[in-house]
């Protein structure tokens, strides 16, 4: 037989004459602990080669040893690991769990429950909703859901607003939100509690009807309970800091954190400044918005001349205040001065903002079940059931068939239960709790068994025809505030290059009316619309054309004259045009070309 | 009647100034962006034909060769009846190249040529040695010393002469081996087709001068999808019609609909010039007049250097010229002027 290559990390170490029987007696000793459990053995059948790993970066997944059929984990050590007596690392060093890599995995034959171990079997998983990843395992019922929906509500769990940290009060990041009352699920996955996600929980369990009210919640709106909202429902609050440095220069000049003198180039006003204190820095728990200074601060100029043109005594400072950004409020919750890394002083000012759902808000719950509310309703005037319960979401029915998240019904199923009975109801993938049970408790309490209640109109006091499920579910309150993204503009700032309006939401800019909105226009014919989007309403400038030569003209706004080197003449006429073009014209005759231009009456 | 009649022709007429060239780029566009992701695979030789979006491109770029070329021979009614009569002339009309019945060796040191005849090749394509033969010494010039032995032809060249060098030899060992033997050049698996009850015969290639020679086949219904070749036989406004015809069909295959009059103003537009013409920079929106027009397309820098070097002038006549300098664009309202007539 021909020798077995055998490597190390990938490394050439030398040869065996049995490569299967030494990658069994590696393994052997492994689970004996006389090597490391983080050592994998992969035999190559094929090339006839035996690759051991040692280094670092590769993915491992715990298993269950098998031998002979028969699972190392047996009875015995069950009962050992109830009392405490062993924990997880025992098993490793006793050769009962062991991480397989990608490698070693192919010499695996691996079964997915211990009814199913036959000879062959090598390992067995701990249990089949293992194969889930972190995110994935704290869904609920994905085995009922369709497989994008669990893509979605994997994408989206990454999105809700909760307790990020829980030393969020000492931590200053630039953007952060922290909910009001988060809860932990009533229908919860095993996996969420071993995470200690109950202590950083992103969500409320809410009580949702499935139905259609007032129209309200089409196309995945939703209509929410503005009582319950005022109750505290899916409340946030928002942090931002705000950060300045007081930098040194070279020369020996330095900023200087203070209440801007009004001589400072670019003074802002007094009102802007009115929030700070004798430091120049914003009192705690003052209420700033718009455009309010929370650092006051004035820089040396940028250019050592302008000081000495005037015998250098006259030093005009420069404003270089730190202010909130254009269209946000907020209180200062907090102000931090340290040092940063050149030795300067550094602040930092946190304001906090509370984010009390809106109109265009966006929840989902964990089944890629997603939407924005699309209006709030009073409590006296949403539908209550026989007992006097009434809804904190109304979510349309027209959600659920062709999306196929029968996960999502079965957790309000469950849910329910769980409220009604006071516990929690497990979800796990492939082994949570079962429909039958729900109903169980549901029927014992006296509910409909299938989560189904008689509902009054709160506007009319009138039952309703149809019976409505109605059930309480987790619901995540995802990070796309309308609060954070609305934004209008009739007038603004321009481009210095270009002098057409800016671009975004943070420049306070335009939208733009790109080329296939222009196509529309031609299209349709209207002309005169057309100069008005990209002239009149953008960049339109008047420049003086010489006549005779065709030159732009040097205008004279005293004499109310315009006049041309080039033809010596004064009877340069204004044309309009766009400020690209003129710019483009000037850019041409820096290539060293010399662009004419002809002028005609208009008629 | 006619008055009714009269009333919705002026009705359907198109408004004076109306922007057809953008509507039309619209309607075609949008069913368009719905095209790209599904393709269709058929069997025999219509096999990986381009159809859909790289198709459309083909044709509006206005390609040389598609890159399947196709071309349907019809027959002449006496032909088109029966399976067995289309078969023989698919067959004769295929082109048989020395190639493929037999293999090719050139000797360069003693300036030989062996042509190895392959006797099964040979019956299945129906060519025998002494065709092979006849039509090798046919090919050749007279210089050239051939000798048949058995199923083998040697060639043998004068050193001596002039001209005759390793170079010569390897380039008629060359024209040897795609020396035509039989059936029409460039003509290749030749299918037999049924539509309605008449057969026809689908080939790759495009050789229709070559085709309509042929004793049998229709000369009046001829195709190829090939346009330019369409062009260079039939004339500008075969190809026009091809265009509208190749367009419609990729539309058709794909379940969309336009209009046809948008892919008339396409075909058009292509060809009014009296040449088939892309669309691209190379040729319709190459030959705009305005140089703000074409710079403002692609190759910006090339136009503006080309335009100074002629000292050429911008008479703002194209919407793109207008737009660029900030005026009203000629089109719908904008070529409109009021007039004020004092009664």
């Amino acid at each position: 037989m021909k020798k077995t290559a055998v490597f190390l990390n990938g490394r050439l170490i030398g040869f065996h004459n049995d490569g299967k029987a030494l990658a069994k007696r590696l393994r052997e000793k492994r689970r004996m602990n006389e090597l490391s459990y983080q050592v994998n053995i992969y035999y190559d059948n094929k090339t006839n080669e035996l690759y051991i790993f040692t280094d670092r970066g590769r993915v491992r997944r715990p298993y269950i040893v098998v031998e002979k059929g028969k699972s190392r984990l047996t009875s015995a050590i069950k009962e050992r690991l109830k009392k405490g007596e062993l924990t997880w690392q025992h098993l490793i060093k006793m050769g009962i769990i062991e991480y397989l890599d990608a490698q070693e995995e192919e010499n695996a034959y691996i079964a997915m429950s211990e009814e199913e171990l036959t000879e062959e079997h090598t390992h067995l998983e701990l249990d089949p909703s293992t194969i889930f990843g972190v995110v994935a395992s704290i869904l609920p019922y994905p085995e009922y859901n369709s497989s994008p929906r669990i893509t979605m509500g994997c994408a989206m769990a990454k999105q809700a607003l909760g307790t990020y940290t829980t030393n969020f009060a000492n931590r200053y990041d630039t953007r952060a939100y922290v909910m009001y009352y988060p809860q932990e699920p009533i229908v919860q996955t095993r996996v969420y509690k071993h995470l200690n996600l109950r202590e950083r929980a992103a969500g409320q369990n809410c009580v949702v009807a499935l139905a259609s009210y007032q129209g309200y919640n089409m196309a995945d709106a939703i209509i929410v309970n503005k009582s319950a909202i005022d109750r505290g429902l899916h409340r946030v609050v928002m942090f931002r800091t705000y950060e300045t440095e007081e930098r040194s220069y070279p020369g020996g000049q330095k900023d200087k954190i203070e209440i801007p003198s009004p001589d400072v180039v670019g003074y802002r006003g007094e009102h802007a400044y009115r929030h700070l204190g004798e430091d120049g820095i914003v009192m705690p728990e003052s209420e700033v918005e718009g455009k309010d200074v929370l650092v006051g601060k004035t820089s040396p100029p940028r250019f050592l001349e302008e000081i000495s043109v005037f015998g250098a005594v006259e030093e005009k400072k420069r404003e270089s205040s730190l202010a909130l950004k254009a269209g946000e409020r907020g209180k200062v919750d907090s102000v931090l001065i340290t040092e940063g890394q050149g030795g300067n002083r550094v602040i930092k000012v946190r304001i906090r903002s509370i984010k009390v759902p809106e109109i265009g808000d966006k929840f989902a719950s964990r089944h890629g079940q997603k939407g924005v509310v699309g209006i709030l309703v009073p409590q006296e005037n949403m539908p209550f059931t026989e007992s006097g319960i009434i809804p904190d979401l109304i979510v349309n029915t027209h959600a659920i068939p062709s999306r196929m998240t029968a996960g999502h019904l079965l957790e309000m199923l469950g849910g329910k239960m769980g409220a009604i009975g006071g516990m929690f109801a497990d979800a796990t993938a492939f082994s949570g709790d079962k429909e039958e049970q729900f109903k169980e408790v549901l029927r014992k309490n006296g509910f409909d068994e299938y989560g189904e209640e008689v509902l009054y109109d709160g506007i009319t006091g009138r039952r309703l025809k149809a019976k409505i499920f109605v059930g309480v579910i987790y619901y995540q309150r995802l990070h796309h505030l309308v609060s954070n993204k609305m934004h209008v503009r009739s007038r603004g700032p321009v481009q210095l290059l270009t002098h057409q309006p800016t671009e975004g939401r943070a420049r306070e800019g335009g939208l733009r009316f790109g080329e296939m909105e222009r196509d529309c226009l031609i299209g349709y014919g209207a002309s005169m619309l057309i100069k008005e989007r990209l002239l009149e309403e953008s960049d339109k400038t008047r420049v003086f054309i010489c006549p005779e030569c065709g030159e732009a003209a040097t205008p004279d706004y005293v004499q109310n004259k315009s006049y041309c080197r080039l033809s010596k003449t004064d009877k340069g006429e204004p044309v309009e045009m766009s400020y690209a073009f003129k710019l483009l014209l000037d850019e041409i005759r820096s290539l060293c070309i010399f662009p004419r231009i002809e002028l005609k009456e208009k008629g | 009647m006619l008055i009714q009649r009269d009333n919705m022709k002026k009705k359907l007429k198109i408004a004076p100034y109306e922007a057809v060239g953008v509507v039309s780029a619209q309607s075609i566009g949008e069913p368009g962006t719905q095209m790209t992701m599904r393709t269709f695979h058929y069997a025999g030789v219509a096999e990986h034909v381009p159809t859909g979006l790289p198709r459309l491109i083909e044709i509006v770029d206005a390609k040389k060769e598609p890159k399947k070329p196709l071309i349907d021979v019809y027959l002449k009614k006496e032909y088109a009846k029966s399976r067995e009569k289309a078969e023989k002339v698919a067959e004769e009309i295929s082109a048989v190249y020395l190639e493929d019945v037999a293999e090719v060796l050139d000797d360069l040191e003693s300036y030989s040529i062996e042509i190895a005849f392959d006797k099964k090749e040979g019956e299945a394509q129906k060519v025998s040695f002494k065709d092979l033969k006849e039509k090798v010494e046919k090919a050749l010039e007279k210089n050239a010393k051939i000798k048949a032995e058995g199923e083998k032809i040697k060639i043998k060249f004068d050193k001596k002469e002039k001209g005759v060098n390793a170079k010569y030899v390897r380039k008629q060992s060359q024209k040897l081996k795609q020396l035509l033997l039989k059936g029409v050049d460039g003509v290749y698996k030749a299918v037999v087709t049924k539509e309605g009850d008449e057969y026809f015969v689908r080939a790759g290639g495009y050789n229709i001068v070559g085709v309509i020679s042929h004793p049998a086949v229709d000369p009046s219904r001829i195709y190829t999808n090939n346009i330019k070749e369409i062009e260079r036989v039939f004339g500008i406004e075969a190809a026009r019609n091809a265009i509208l015809k190749e367009i419609k069909d990729v539309l058709d295959m794909q379940g969309l609909y336009v209009d046809i009059r948008h892919i008339m103003l396409v075909a058009d537009a292509m060809t009014y010039s009296g040449a088939i013409q892309s669309i691209g920079r190379h040729g319709l929106s190459g030959s705009k007049v305005g140089v703000l027009g074409r710079a403002a397309f692609e190759e910006t820098i090339k136009h503006l250097i080309n335009a100074a070097a002629k000292g050429e002038e911008d008479k703002l006549i194209g919407v793109t010229e207008n737009i660029i300098v900030g005026q009203t664009v000629p089109v719908g309202t904008g070529k409109v002027k009021l007039k004020f007539m004092p009664r």
